[in-house]
């Protein structure tokens, strides 16, 4: 239980440590032009791991070899670039999956 | 349409209410299947609240859970939720102007600085009339309080529900496509996604799935720092 505790006050700690941070290193400095520049591009980059993340725990060579997963987000990127809703393509998304989970699960 | 009678704070929570209306949906629902998992994994559900109140970040709550039920070490929980949280620093550059004047309400606007609340407060303009910083706190608290409540919802009720709703969870992914989706729209450039993907599927034909986020960033970092003189150049 003291460990369960310990690890939400690390997590809790850590989060608004990342959060903070920089506000408290450059409430009066100008960011340096690494930082700038990493302030671009990582976004994009973490989302992109953040998605193959979600699919790294899939048994591919077990059927249905991680097709509702691929076909949901696929479904979930279409609708996205179509509707540019971000609830009607989560939900989309979401519906797609538990469908296909019960139908070719 | 909009409320132009009623006291200031009336308008401002009205304004903030509606603005918020998509993270109501999204934070609820992923929120009560944060809740459903947790419960799941075989972790106390009070956990569920609690995590909402004091961490408040989604993604690493999800991680979080998956580390404590697999019995990973508290130091281990710490780095990996710095590296998955590490993205928050880089939104944080975007909002030190917006967030400046705030008085004591800064400390809660930046524990608060969750991905949706900081789409939010970089897309939505506060309506005339209202204190901006009034309408990101006002914001801000609005979310926290959708994704506790989902999060105490479906650690209490979820299993009692009647319904199977398994792979409800699937949220958290469609939400890591659409701000992918969003990405694409502002960052054009292929390299960071290729950068990403070949560090990602290098990560995982060598290492595994284990840590597969930790060593994916970082090889990630490496190869932006590596090719930054050619991004800067084109850019």
């Amino acid at each position: 239980m003291s460990r369960i505790l310990m690890a939400v006050a690390a997590m809790a700690l850590v989060t608004i440590l990342t959060r903070a941070a920089p506000f408290i290193f450059f409430a009066k400095r100008k960011p340096p032009a690494a930082l700038d520049y990493l302030q671009t591009y990582l976004p994009p980059a973490l989302m992109t791991i953040l998605v193959m993340a979600s699919f790294k725990d899939i048994r591919w060579a077990q059927v249905p070899h991680g097709i509702p997963a691929l076909a949901a987000a696929a479904l979930t990127a279409l609708m996205h670039l179509w509707r540019r809703n971000v609830l009607v393509s989560i939900a989309c998304g979401t519906a797609a999956y538990m469908a296909l989970i019960r139908l070719i699960g | 349409m909009e409320q132009r009678n009623g006291s200031p704070l009336q308008v401002t929570l009205t304004a903030a209410f509606k603005a918020g209306i998509p993270v109501l949906l999204g934070y609820t629902s992923i929120g009560f299947a944060f809740g459903l998992v947790l419960v799941g994994s075989g972790l106390p559900w009070w956990l569920s609240p609690l995590m909402a109140l004091v961490v408040y970040a989604g993604a690493a709550q999800f991680m979080g859970v998956g580390l404590l039920a697999a019995g990973v070490g508290v130091p281990e929980i710490a780095i990996l939720t710095l590296l998955m949280n590490a993205r928050h620093a880089v939104y944080g550059l975007s909002v030190l102007d917006r967030y400046r004047g705030t008085g004591l309400r800064k400390l809660y606007l930046v524990f608060g600085l969750t991905d949706e609340t900081y789409g939010l407060v970089t897309t939505i303009t506060p309506p005339p009339g209202v204190v901006p910083g009034h309408f990101y706190f006002a914001l801000t608290m609005m979310n926290q309080f959708w994704w506790l409540s989902g999060c105490t919802a479906g650690a209490l009720f979820g299993r009692a529900l009647p319904l199977d709703i398994s792979g409800l969870d699937f949220a958290m992914t469609a939400l890591f496509v659409v701000l992918l989706v969003e990405q694409t729209k502002v960052i054009r450039r292929p390299e960071p996604y290729l950068f990403a993907a070949m560090a990602g599927i290098g990560t995982y034909l060598i290492f595994g799935s284990g840590n597969f986020i930790v060593i994916a960033t970082a090889l990630t970092g490496v190869l932006l720092l590596l090719f930054r003189a050619r991004l800067e150049r084109a850019a």
